[in-house]
């Protein structure tokens, strides 16, 4: 095992303090950053690193902050999404209670690098020690001189404050994102404009995931080429966090290269099945990514590995089903999910979300037609590419995947009765 | 405004602190209620139209925002608040059997306050912990790798 980097200091005493922070390095890299590169240099660096977008999307962190002009009329603005929701979710609340000066050093460098004067850190309103801690960290920050004005005597300043949600899936999502922070309901933007030209407050905006930003002290500490390199050979792409769940012995937040097997973290990792049952199906990228069956657990966890069979990586969320699972249950509670989750703006989504959960939970109670199948895929076929935002997707790749992957299981259901 | 209702002086300052952040009084909203709703216990009509005030807002921006977003709730809740998460993590490990054992226990649907006002139990979707899977969140407080024995341990001591 190489040596941690994101969960270094998990579980240890204080770690969320700047004292213990520093102790182990922490505020070098702000150092080395400000003092020794110059802005672009740090995207350059970035750029080598081959980390790509941990929230879901995975685009590359360096293009994504190279889209942001130099020159704007209004002022320019970098927002955490610390908006983790999606099911099967729960890496980024490690980060931001183990080691919240991770994200705030790693977001002052990306401030830096990019332009930028204030930052948000956008946290769903259930975290609430995440809360505590971030606004903690950044008090801290401030005090020693990190934050503010003539940050490490060098002119430049940055302010930084946390932004709580209030409980809405849909705000994780970037453009819903921004409304939410400018004290509005969660509805996803029509893009273009896209953030990095019109974003919080109409300015250029960069959104990032916590882990990405986490993973930037990091970068320019020890080298975007040494990042790229903790990578699985012949992958890059540095390290990844794992959030594991289910029916698996060791669940847990595994720290892992990108591009390690699925199986080896569910067995070499995750300990296995609980009462060393056989897997019967497994969701790769949290609840969106389409479920894949034990057949092709063997797939290599980075994007384009996934993106080959059908599935994404998404947040790197694995949730492991048994042979005992009740896939048809299973469905009905992810179709609710979405269901509760829509924003509303979307008509494919509003609607077609409501209808799949009615239906499923027909097919659930014994009274599913065996038309219904044809039928849930036909709506999630209406759903998906139909939507502003990848919610639409969300709601409809789960359904597609279990209903094709599984048709047996939810025909014997309905056959039953 | 109506019936004088007003931030104590510690949260008016808090309140400042908040705006400070933006560039723009509004975008205090969601912080504002979450001021409101600690101090009043729940964003009621009158609570919307004194933070719709407070920040020059229009009231229906107040609104819209109180009823998308579920944390916040227009009517007091009981002394203990009962968040259950059934989403996928959860459910595959039991809690979908949590919450009946929840409701026979508490006599109560999901929803529901208990006659004595000292529970409410509402089902919620992924909280994050799936990981220490089943786990509800009590007030402000998460009880992980929950069982019936660790429910009956934990209503039991709250006073």
């Amino acid at each position: 095992m190489p040596e941690l980097v994101l969960t270094k200091n998990v579980g240890k005493k204080d770690s969320h303090t700047l004292g213990i922070y520093e102790q182990g390095g922490g505020y070098q890299a702000l150092k080395k950053a400000l003092l020794e590169m110059k802005p672009e240099d740090v995207i350059k660096e970035v750029d080598k690193s081959g980390l790509r977008g941990r929230g879901g999307a995975g685009f590359p962190a360096g293009k994504k902050w190279s889209f942001i002009p130099k020159e704007a009329p209004k002022p320019k603005y970098l927002t955490v999404n610390a908006d983790e929701g999606e099911p099967g979710t729960f890496k980024d609340r490690v980060i931001m209670e183990n080691d919240p000066h991770m994200l705030v050093e790693g977001s002052i460098i990306t401030s830096y690098a990019i332009g930028i004067y204030q930052a948000y850190i956008y946290v769903r309103g259930e975290y609430t020690r995440s809360i505590s801690r971030l606004e903690d960290a950044i008090n801290e920050a401030y005090a020693r001189g990190y934050l503010g004005k003539n940050i490490l005597d060098t002119g430049y300043y940055l302010d930084m404050a946390v932004h709580p949600g209030a409980g809405a899936y849909i705000c994780g999502e970037e453009t819903a994102l921004l409304e939410s922070l400018e004290g509005k309901k969660g509805q996803p933007r029509m893009k273009p404009p896209f953030p990095a030209i019109v974003g919080l407050f109409q300015g250029p905006t960069v959104i990032n995931n916590v882990e990405t930003i986490a993973c930037v002290p990091h970068i320019i500490k020890n080298g975007g080429e040494w990042f790229n390199n903790l990578g699985a050979p012949g992958v890059g792409g540095g390290i990844k966090l794992f959030p594991v769940s289910g029916h698996v012995k060791k669940p847990g937040v595994y720290e892992l290269p990108v591009g390690t097997p699925l199986r080896e973290i569910i067995y070499n990792y995750a300990g296995g099945v609980r009462g060393d049952k056989k897997v019967k199906a497994v969701i790769p990228g949290g609840s969106s990514a389409p479920v894949l069956k034990v057949e092709e657990i063997d797939v290599k966890m980075d994007f384009n590995s996934l993106a080959a069979i059908g599935s994404m990586m998404g947040s790197g969320a694995i949730i492991v089903m048994d042979e005992d699972t009740d896939l048809v249950k299973t469905l009905r509670i992810l179709i609710k999910f979405y269901a509760h989750e829509s924003c509303g703006k979307c008509t494919p989504c509003r609607e077609g979300t409501g209808w799949m959960a009615k239906i499923i939970t027909r097919i659930e109670k014994g009274q599913g037609e065996s038309s219904d199948l044809d039928a849930l895929l036909d709506i999630a076929n209406g759903i998906r590419g139909r939507t502003l935002c990848p919610m639409g997707d969300a709601a409809a790749m789960p359904v597609q995947s279990f209903v094709t992957k599984f048709r047996g299981e939810f025909e014997d259901y309905i056959k039953r009765g | 405004m109506s019936k004088g209702l007003e931030f104590s002086k510690k949260t008016k300052e808090r309140l400042q602190a908040i705006v400070a952040k933006y560039p723009e009084k509004g975008a205090a909203l969601l912080p504002t209620l979450w001021l409101a709703q600690r101090e009043f216990s729940a964003i009621t009509p009158e609570v919307e139209e004194y933070v719709a005030g407070l920040l020059g807002l229009s009231l229906v921006r107040v609104h819209e925002a109180l009823s998308f977003y579920t944390m916040y709730t227009p009517q007091p809740l009981g002394k203990y608040h009962i968040q259950l998460c059934t989403n996928i993590s959860c459910s595959l490990l039991g809690a979908e059997e949590l919450l009946a054992y929840l409701k026979k226990r508490l006599n109560i649907e999901a929803g529901e306050t208990t006659p004595d006002k000292k529970f409410t139990l509402s089902t919620v979707e992924c909280l994050g912990y799936c990981g220490t899977a089943p786990v509800m969140r009590l007030n402000e407080t998460f009880y992980e790798n929950l069982t019936e024995n660790g429910i009956d341990q934990i209503l039991r001591k709250l006073p």
